[in-house]
């Protein structure tokens, strides 16, 4: 059996957890104060996942860029490869929270979306 | 002109003030913003993370401004953007005299009743550390360095060292790592963080950026440009420790050294500040010692979730509502003087607890809730948080770590309140043993 201490990041709370997992390959998540925290667990001891947020560059401007988020979480071990990927992105004034500026990042399928709503 | 509320300040604290004024029944609303657009600090901080207690769902910064933003526009609350206030003073009848300026009207006087303070709060500077060297180009404030990233897009260095464990200097440190510099450490003062843990976790343990607790910079190397700094261990005093100097070379320097709330224009307004926050004492209704001039968000305190900021400032903004439509009713309450002179009672922070907000409460003004924010003066692990009301014990509540760095709650009904009618004091502290 395997036992982990981890900090849940899923809030600013700070959950401690511990994760435990059994030899059926069962894992078990105590000291979380919401589901989500369960899910954390399970997940940061099996294949750990980050929101990635980042800026893109807007079509012939300099000195101002546009904030974007992966649309749900991306593999950890993925992050720097969406970001080489979000070096090469460009969006065009005006953009809309939630405009899709890559459909799938890095091969990992997940969209990046705009975060903030920016006129010409 | 003339206006019922004034709202000094157009980030995550006037927002909500001004959308609870007007839910409240408040008319003439006004938020006073130095910047171009609304949503303060909250637009550059573009990591995720905002929300969760408010919308129940993770946001970035500015997501959870622009759901506010839009509640204002389509409310029709009016806004003055790129505009300071420069001074406030009281006028006649109560009244305050909010002097502003901007480019198009240069400098004009606003007259109203009421006042909402959510100027937020600043970075501690360079000069306010007491690090020798030269001022060589380099050295940033963490949140200086975050609106360059996140807003204009600049890198401001390759090679960064960061000082202080605040929670904008981790944020900068995995975003600077994630646009390819090298963050060569976080170094501490102080034996603990004073970020959230959820981001030590995900800002340096998930790039492998060591945190150096009770570390300090003791030199800054470099006449032009930043070329190093050495940094050194510190003993129980928080003096550095000799034969324990360790250079790193490095071309940026980030401060994330502490927030100090921006209270310039209270104190010239004779607002009485409290040395724990430096932001305002308040009462229940997050007034000020003057009457009509209410506090709310990181002016007030620092906050680690802009949830609470939005939560305190509708409060904040609903009193504000209420003073205006009192004041319009019977003049100056006579009152609400009587209540606060006889009926008040003090919040005491205590052993452990650096501070309360409120730090006063009147039970005839009392929410059904009354809600007490505080923070501890050092980190405690299993600990008991005690309430007394004068010398009765009426809360006993385990803890398994307390840190100052994390804000912490408790909460009262107002039928456990008004159970003592002779209440004086209601005293916090934090205690080894059950009791």
């Amino acid at each position: 059996m395997e036992k982990k201490e981890m900090i849940c990041i899923n809030c600013p709370l700070g959950c401690v957890l511990t994760v435990e997992r059994k030899e059926s390959g069962e894992v078990t998540v105590s000291g979380n104060t919401c589901p989500r925290g369960a899910e954390y667990g399970r997940t940061e001891a099996t294949a750990p996942k980050r929101v990635l947020t980042s800026t893109v560059r807007i079509r012939g401007e300099r000195g101002r860029v546009v904030p974007v988020k992966t649309a749900v979480p991306v593999p950890k071990e993925k992050i720097g490869a969406c970001m080489e990927a979000l070096k090469e992105a460009e969006v065009e004034l005006p953009v809309q929270i939630g405009d899709v500026v890559m459909k799938d990042v890095a091969g990992t399928g997940v969209g990046v979306v705009v975060t903030k709503g920016m006129g010409e | 002109m003339r206006q019922d509320i004034v709202i000094i300040g157009g980030g995550p604290a006037g927002l909500a003030a001004a959308l609870a004024a007007k839910e409240a029944g408040a008319e003439r609303i006004l938020i006073v913003e130095r910047d171009k657009e609304l949503g303060g600090i909250l637009n550059q901080c573009i990591h995720n993370g905002f929300g969760l207690h408010t919308f129940k769902e993770e946001l970035t910064g500015p997501e959870y401004a622009a759901r506010y933003i839009e509640k204002v526009e389509r409310e029709r609350i009016p806004f003055l953007p790129e505009t300071i206030v420069i001074d406030i003073a009281k006028g006649e009848n109560g009244e305050k005299e909010v002097t502003a300026m901007n480019k198009e009207r240069g400098l004009f006087v606003i007259h109203t009743a009421a006042v909402v303070l959510a100027m937020g709060c600043r970075e501690r500077p360079r000069g306010a550390l007491n690090i020798p060297g030269f001022r060589p180009a380099g050295i940033y404030s963490a949140g200086t360095a975050q609106r360059y990233v996140n807003i204009e897009g600049r890198m401001p260095g390759r090679e960064v060292v960061i000082l202080g464990s605040g929670d904008i200097g981790l944020i900068m440190a995995r975003r600077m790592t994630l646009e390819g510099a090298k963050v060569k450490a976080v170094a501490e003062l102080m034996p603990y963080s004073g970020g959230l843990k959820r981001n030590i976790v995900q800002c340096l343990d998930d790039f492998g950026i060591p945190l150096k607790l009770s570390h300090t910079v003791v030199d800054i190397k470099g006449k032009k440009r930043v070329e190093g700094v050495t940094l050194a261990q510190v003993d129980e005093n928080k003096k550095p420790i000799a034969g324990t100097e360790e250079f790193i070379p490095c071309d940026t320097l980030l401060l994330s050294c502490g927030l100090l709330p921006e209270n310039e224009l209270s104190l010239n307004l004779g607002i009485s500040l409290n040395p724990a926050t430096s932001g305002p004492y308040v009462n229940e209704s997050f007034e000020t010692n003057v009457s009509g001039v209410f506090a709310c968000g990181n002016v007030l305190h620092v906050h680690d979730l802009v949830d609470y900021v939005s939560e305190e400032a509708a409060a904040a903004g609903k009193q504000a509502a209420a003073y205006v439509r009192e004041a319009a009713g019977n003049g100056q309450s006579e009152t609400e003087v009587v209540c606060r002179e006889e009926t008040q009672v003090v919040l005491e922070a205590a052993k452990g607890v650096r501070y309360t907000v409120p730090s006063t409460l009147n039970p005839l003004r009392m929410e059904d809730m009354q809600l007490i924010r505080f923070r501890v003066d050092d980190v405690y692990r299993d600990v008991f948080l005690k309430v007394y009301f004068d010398d009765t014990p009426v809360l006993s509540q385990k803890k398994r770590v307390l840190a100052p760095g994390e804000m912490e709650q408790v909460r009262f009904k107002k039928e456990q309140i008004e159970a003592f009618p002779k209440l004086k004091k209601i005293t916090l502290r934090i205690e080894k043993e059950a009791g």
